[in-house]
């Protein structure tokens, strides 16, 4: 690939096998774009990567405040990645609020990149900050960089004849155009993008490029030698073949594509807009070649009884939502399980209760999955644990719905959705094909019984439209064979239990062990997104001679058959959650196991720093128990798990 | 004609062929009775055919409806009927959709759902079977019951201002609003009217809940001695009642609707008006006619075509799909890509 090297890379003992970035701004300074183009870039050089997008609910939040900054971490590096790094090494600070607010996660020593131009007397008011911080010695402990970018970006622009605001709306660009250049990367694959992004608008593509050059450049004159040096990452070994950089919302997507082409159905999605759950539809309307109607209802319930319908009539039905809509689709989900339908419900949760943290994340519906609903009303749950992850859990939601009809709810969260990481392209042809199959004529020698079970316990699909299969169905009890209603106590009993049964019966793969041994004093068990700074602890702990293993669960229900008896053979179990102890409690009261919580609700994905300190505290007086203290926060490679890249 | 009867669709039944084995479970006496007659005479008379026709409702008295046709049936949730019927009639286009709601599912709890299928104008017959109470729940005031009804839960009388079901559907967007009533002969010729019409297709019927709020349309729904305030709507004919001896005339001044004397049979004379059953206007006072004053207007209200939902979607896909293929693999490996020989990235 084109490359251009301005000078010699650092010595190689002084290139660290992994940097941590964050891009921070107004709202307005368009922080998710520079750290979008960054990633690619970076995925492009060949380095592995995870990607954390932090940004403000209000779209426009006053300018220059405190709640209006909008950030972007990536960590990258030429060994495996599956975090996005807990400290930065590198905070780029558009205004005086981005530095306040980032600042406290920057590592000692770090380097702090900042806009001059922007740190008037008006914007530090804004920001809350008596004297300016660049000009004091509250910085004393970081590499300091400031110098006016906006003054360069202007200057920049200049032959383009924008006005004053157009122009500074390119300082993201030169920005960019200086990450860029400290990291050695191609500009060609960024000019492409400018160029096609602002097909329809020259002169701003122009301008946007002129500016990245010269932020390019900025670094290039090297005038500032100080803190300013280039690095050049070389890429990391990675298996040969196809890559892609996916968030999880794509890979919920196009999972969701292909599980409808596996199981040879049309695809009915039915959403409504939420943050952070509306970029599926937002993929898949897209997507229409693929037999894919997508409905944007008038509300959540809508959403989900739509593509109940659709499936009732035929379709793979499939709903998205988060938190507070899935509360909404509750009763439906009833219906859905009570009529046996396929459907498949993702939910990309977020920080609740309520409206709670539109923007956060979290994982604390997952009560609301496993028990959220009236009556017996038993649903399969699994949990996506990346955004690669989500491609693959998707395409099984699908396999469960279909092959047991009935609705099956998937897990992500806001990190997962929006983060972006590497991903090898699967080929498709390694999935095996679960066709639906729909009743085409009377199952019962002369009569139609809607409820007769196959092996599985699930019962027939039929399409109205079919010759000779006319039956009612609905939400009220009904008989176990012929579907009519039938409210009489041994029935009642016998459905309660034949649903109970084939939820309970669902071929759940046996759980295995992330990183470790299958026995010993400690295992963390995990789901969802708390994936990579779980298996960095641990693995960060097992180098120091601690004995613990990393269990991370993708069916939560039901659960891996096996998962009791691997649990009973460890002295401790500890389960990191971002919400109050959810799992945990399912763990014991399905194992009976004393499995003890590690909580966080935050809003912000766990430090690998802070479970390493939680696993020292089962090894008092071993070597290693003083846990992340004595690690560099952001040493945390490891050849790269088979999820990520499957 | 409606799409899914076209006559070579034309399925030959009996009034018998849509009957179920299901026990009727309506109290004896009630309303519902007659509807489902009805709706059992009209089915053989559209030609319908029992595999393609739907049946779904939500939840109250009225919703038990499918269970007593022999065709496809949903019994959904309260309220949520119409958006179940929207997706299976965007999964499956060839289904033809009946919509059987009341005035608490439909008006009430499900008022959301019911604005929206109207204004997508998806293609459906939709049933609001109107007794202006909740009788499954036994007895508390609707949506649509009238000031000052004492129900349960309404001890001294209700005090708010009913919804009106057909002014409702008609400010919502509906492009066929139909009126008719349980006993009514001319019920039959109503569904049938909504049935040709191509679109979301609203019929308030009214019905007697014997139990709950007996005889409440009397005045104008009485087996006998009502007829006289029945205006049944014909397109083409005049607005005539009461045997003919009085009329609707259109106030030019006051913008309004006036009942007039005709004599002799002379309505041209008396100022009477023609129906146009694609005049929105005459229809939006035709729907807001308080009954007393003015006699019950019944039959086809307003009928008036606008492409369907369902159309729109599909021409939409056929726009975007043409010349594209599925390809899974090329779908996956879309985007900025690169691939890895080695240890060298190369952008692709």
């Amino acid at each position: 690939m084109a490359t251009q090297k301005v000078e010699a890379p650092l010595e190689a003992e002084e290139t660290p096998e992994t940097v941590v970035v964050r891009f921070a701004g107004d709202s307005g300074d368009g922080m998710q774009l520079t750290g979008g183009q960054f990633t690619l870039s970076t995925a492009l050089a060949g380095n592995d990567l995870a990607t954390f997008p932090d940004f403000p609910a209000e779209i426009r939040a006053p300018q220059g405040t405190l709640f209006g900054v909008s950030a972007f971490q990536i960590n990258f590096g030429s060994r495996a990645i599956n975090t996005a790094g807990d400290a930065p090494d590198v905070l780029v600070a558009m205004n005086p609020a981005a530095l306040k607010v980032n600042l406290p996660a920057l590592k000692p020593g770090g380097l702090v990149i900042a806009d001059t131009g922007e740190f008037s007397k008006r914007n530090l008011d804004k920001a809350k900050y008596d004297v300016n911080p660049l000009e004091d010695d509250s910085l004393a402990k970081f590499d300091v960089l400031a110098f006016d970018i906006s003054a360069q970006t202007i200057e920049a622009v200049k032959p383009f004849g924008l006005g004053n605001k157009d122009a500074l709306r390119c300082k993201n660009m030169w920005t960019l155009g200086l990450a860029l250049w400290m990291f050695d990367r191609p500009r060609e694959p960024i000019h492409q993008w400018l160029k096609a992004k602002f097909k329809s608008k020259p002169d701003i593509a122009d301008a946007n490029i002129a500016a990245l050059d010269a932020g390019h450049a900025y670094g290039e004159t090297a005038e500032i030698s100080g803190p300013l040096k280039q690095l050049h990452m070389p890429p990391v070994p990675s298996a040969p073949g196809l890559y892609r950089t996916v968030t999880g919302a794509e890979a919920v997507s196009l999972g969701l594509v292909a599980g409808a082409q596996l199981a040879e159905l049309p695809m009915f999605f039915g959403g409504y807009p939420i943050t952070p759950a509306s970029a599926i539809l937002h993929h898949l309307v897209r997507l229409k070649e693929f037999g894919v109607t997508t409905f944007q209802a008038e509300d959540e319930i809508a959403a989900i009884c739509a593509a109940i319908g659709a499936s009732y009539a035929g379709s793979l039905g499939i709903t998205s939502s988060s938190g507070p809509g899935i509360a909404l689709k509750g009763e439906a989900m009833g219906l859905a399980i009570m009529t046996e339908l396929p459907l498949v419900i993702v939910n990309s949760q977020r920080g609740g209760p309520s409206t709670g943290l539109p923007t956060k994340t979290e994982q604390s519906d997952l009560y609301q999955a496993v028990y959220g609903r009236n009556g017996d009303a038993p649903m399969p749950v699994i949990a996506a644990r990346s955004p690669s992850d989500a491609f693959e859990v998707a395409i099984e939601a699908c396999r469960i719905a279909v092959e047991y009809m009935t609705p099956v709810m998937l897990l992500t969260d806001g990190y997962i959705a929006n983060a972006a990481e590497p991903w090898k392209v699967p080929d498709p042809k390694g999935f095996t094909p679960f066709p639906a199959k729909f009743l085409e004529q009377k199952n019962d020698g002369d009569n139609l019984l809607p409820y007769k079970r196959d092996a599985k316990g699930a019962r027939p699909w039929i399409k109205p439209g079919t010759p000779e299969l006319m039956h009612r169905i609905g939400g009220i009890e009904k008989h176990e064979l012929t579907g009519n209603i039938d409210y009489s106590p041994a029935n009642h009993q016998a459905m309660t239990d034949a649903r109970k049964a084939k939820i309970d019966r669902i071929a759940v793969p046996d759980q295995d062990v992330a990183l470790g041994d299958t026995s010993g004093k400690l295992a963390v068990v995990g789901w969802g997104s708390t994936y990579g700074p779980i298996h960095q602890a641990v693995r960060r702990s097992r180098e120091k001679g601690l004995d613990v293993s990393h269990i991370h669960v993708r069916h939560i229900w039901p659960l891996p058959g096996n998962l009791g008896d691997l649990l009973r053979g460890f002295d401790h179990v500890l389960v990191p959650e971002m919400n109050t102890g959810q799992f945990k409690t399912v763990l014991r009261d399905q194992f009976l196991v004393d499995a003890q919580p590690l909580t966080k609700t935050s809003g912000q994905p766990f430090q690998i720093a802070e479970l390493e300190a939680a696993i020292a505290s089962y090894f008092d007086g071993q070597p290693g128990d003083a846990g992340g203290e004595e690690v560099d926060a952001n040493d945390q490679q490891l050849p790269s798990p088979k999820a990520v890249n499957p | 004609m409606n799409e899914m009867t076209s006559p070579k669709d034309m399925v030959t039944t009996t009034l018998k062929d849509w009957e179920t084995d299901q026990e009727v479970r309506w109290c004896p006496g009630c309303g519902d009775y007659a509807i489902l007659k009805a709706v059992q005479r009209t089915l053989p008379q559209l030609g319908a055919d029992p595999a393609k026709t739907v049946f779904i409702s939500g939840i109250g008295c009225s919703s038990r409806f499918p269970y007593y046709i022999e065709s496809y049936g949903f019994h959904t949730i309260h309220g949520r009927a119409p958006a179940f019927a929207t997706g299976a009639k965007l999964a499956n286009p060839e289904l033809d959709i009946w919509l059987v709601t009341g005035d608490g599912d439909g008006l009430s709890i499900g008022g959301n759902h019911l604005m929206h299928v109207l204004r997508r104008n998806v293609n459906m017959q939709i049933m609001l079977f109107n007794n202006e109470i909740y009788g499954l729940t036994k007895g508390q005031y609707s949506p649509t019951s009238r000031e000052g009804t004492r129900s349960p839960s309404t001890p001294l009388g209700s005090v708010d201002h009913p919804a009106r079901p057909a002014a409702f559907a008609l400010g919502a967007g509906a492009r066929f609003v139909a009126r008719g009533f349980d006993v009514s002969k001319k019920l039959p010729e109503v569904l049938m009217a909504a049935h040709a019409h191509q679109g979301a297709a609203f019929i308030e019927i009214f019905q007697n809940c014997i139990v709950y709020n007996k005889d409440v349309f009397d005045d104008f729904a009485a087996p006998k001695g009502a007829e006289d305030r029945q205006l049944w709507l014909e397109n083409g004919e005049p607005m005539l009642f009461a045997g003919g001896r009085q009329g609707l005339t259109l106030d030019r001044d006051e913008l309004c609707l006036k009942v007039v004397e005709v004599a002799d049979g002379d309505w041209e004379a008396a100022g009477v008006i023609v129906h146009d059953v694609t005049n929105r206007i005459i229809a939006h006072m035709l729907v807001e006619m308080p009954f007393g004053p003015f006699p019950m207007a019944l039959g086809v209200l307003y009928d008036d075509l606008r492409p369907t939902f369902e159309s729109g979607v599909i021409e939409e896909r056929e726009r975007a799909t043409t010349g594209k293929t599925a390809d899974l693999v090329k779908l996956l490996g879309s985007g900025q890509t690169w691939t890895v020989s080695g240890t060298a990235a190369d952008p692709v």
